[in-house]
């Protein structure tokens, strides 16, 4: 699990500084770059959220940017949170405050899920 | 010569052999014609010299289906020219057209400088009435509020409906709204209650189109190309004797024949999509720029009611 995690990272922070300028919606509650939570990311790419699940200390703010030439966007299950839709290069994100198992997909393409474990 | 398809071993008429030689010519072209649970088909270059009078039938519609509009990226940077293409192709038909049907991803990103783009190029089709169904993409952020203010004037429900022309009953259903986590498309109860209802009062023999944006049949689960209620959908119309489902979404032609069923999928005019499972996600197929408008297109459907016989015909805006 620690490798993915550091593969996501690197390749978040590349995300990072070419999204922050492109993203116009969506940045709900998004930092400024070098926010020590930025290394939470989920990538969305290929019709599928990377890492499916990831595991995050409570008070975590998770970002997710859409690679995809497809909008695409980020919908709790049981309707906690929902980002508005993410066009190509856009980003959302979240804080999870409270422990517990967040389960999301893409309203658009519900084949696509994943979730969020907050300890 | 023309291919014919005839009568096998099978319980629907079919012989599976025949039918799959016209399956392997689908987009390239084909030309079916179901007539009695019999499926005919002709290359459009056969059609030329045997097929006229089945091109010039009683009732000739043409579907359109996701044309994207607000999308730009490199599959296809000018996805308003495709459709004035497709338009034009359209418009030189030498069958006047009752109307024309849009199944759906009328834009890219639902906003209303897209949708009025759409509104503008289709006001110059050679047809006084367009009937549309949402796509997912004309529905984002709003539930589908936008979609119909704009489209949805006399129908029921999240845009269903259904209207009578010749004779032949269509049905325009919804199946892209309160998708659930993991599923595919939905159909939900409310509209399953409604079309139950609407072919009650119609004899057997009616002939039904029933279009939708999503496959109304398992055309690749695993892509989410498909809808998770379509079966009882279909229930409510195997007492028919013959019924044609015109769908989208897929971004390619793709047919199948169950019973008295034919289902059928159109091509986009913007992009293409991968057949299935041969990339890893239906994203946007990025092809030669020479190539980029033979996969796009229309279909064109013919009725012969006295023979109860439909004509499906796709054309590509270039072959």
């Amino acid at each position: 699990m620690r490798s993915i995690f550091s593969s996501v990272a690197v390749t978040a922070a590349l995300v990072l500084a070419f999204g922050l300028s492109a993203a116009t919606q969506g940045k709900q509650g998004a930092g400024p770059s070098g926010d020590q939570n930025d290394k939470y990311q989920v990538k969305i790419d290929n019709f599928s959220f990377t890492p499916g699940s990831l595991t995050v200390p409570a008070g975590t703010k998770v970002t997710w940017t859409n690679h995809d030439d497809v909008p695409h966007n980020v919908v709790s299950t049981d309707k906690k949170f929902a980002s508005p839709v993410l066009d190509t290069d856009e980003q959302f994100s979240y804080e999870f405050k409270d422990p517990g198992t967040y389960a999301y997909y893409c309203s658009i393409h519900p084949k696509m899920t994943g979730k969020v474990i907050v300890q | 010569m023309r291919k014919f398809i005839g009568p096998g071993s099978s319980d629907d008429g079919i012989d599976r052999r025949g039918f799959l030689k016209c399956m392997a010519w689908a987009g390239t072209g084909v030309f079916c014609i179901i007539h009695g649970g019999v499926l005919k088909s002709y290359s459009l270059s056969q059609m030329a010299h045997h097929g006229v009078d089945a091109a010039k039938g009683d009732l000739s519609f043409v579907q359109i289906s996701d044309s994207h509009i607000g999308f730009s990226k490199p599959a296809n940077t000018d996805v308003t020219a495709t459709l004035q293409e497709a338009v034009a192709k359209i418009n030189v038909l030498p069958t006047p057209l009752a109307f024309a049907l849009h199944t759906g991803d009328l834009t890219h990103l639902s906003k209303p400088e897209e949708f009025d783009t759409l509104d503008q190029v289709l006001k110059s089709l050679k047809t006084s009435k367009v009937f549309y169904v949402p796509g997912e993409h004309d529905v984002l952020n709003d539930n589908g509020k936008q979609y119909l203010e704009r489209y949805g004037k006399g129908t029921q429900g999240e845009g269903w409906f259904s209207f009578d022309q010749k004779g032949v009953h269509f049905i325009g259903l919804v199946n892209v709204l309160n998708l659930k986590a993991g599923g595919l498309g939905t159909l939900g109860q409310a509209q399953l209650e409604w079309l139950e209802s609407d072919v009650k009062r119609l004899k057997s023999s009616t002939p039904i189109v029933v279009f939708a944006h999503i496959p109304l049949w398992a055309v690749y689960p695993e892509w989410g190309w498909g809808t998770d209620d379509s079966e009882q959908a279909l229930s409510y119309l195997k007492r028919f004797g013959s019924v044609t489902v015109l769908n989208g979404h897929i971004h390619q032609t793709m047919q199948k024949v169950e019973g008295n069923v034919t289902f059928h999928t159109a091509m986009s005019t913007a992009f293409p999509q991968p057949q299935p499972g041969t990339a890893p996600s239906p994203g946007p197929l990025k092809v030669p720029a020479e190539k980029l408008r033979s996969l796009l297109g229309v279909t064109h459907v013919n009725f012969l009611g006295g023979k109860h016989t439909l004509a499906i015909v796709d054309s590509a805006l270039q072959s």
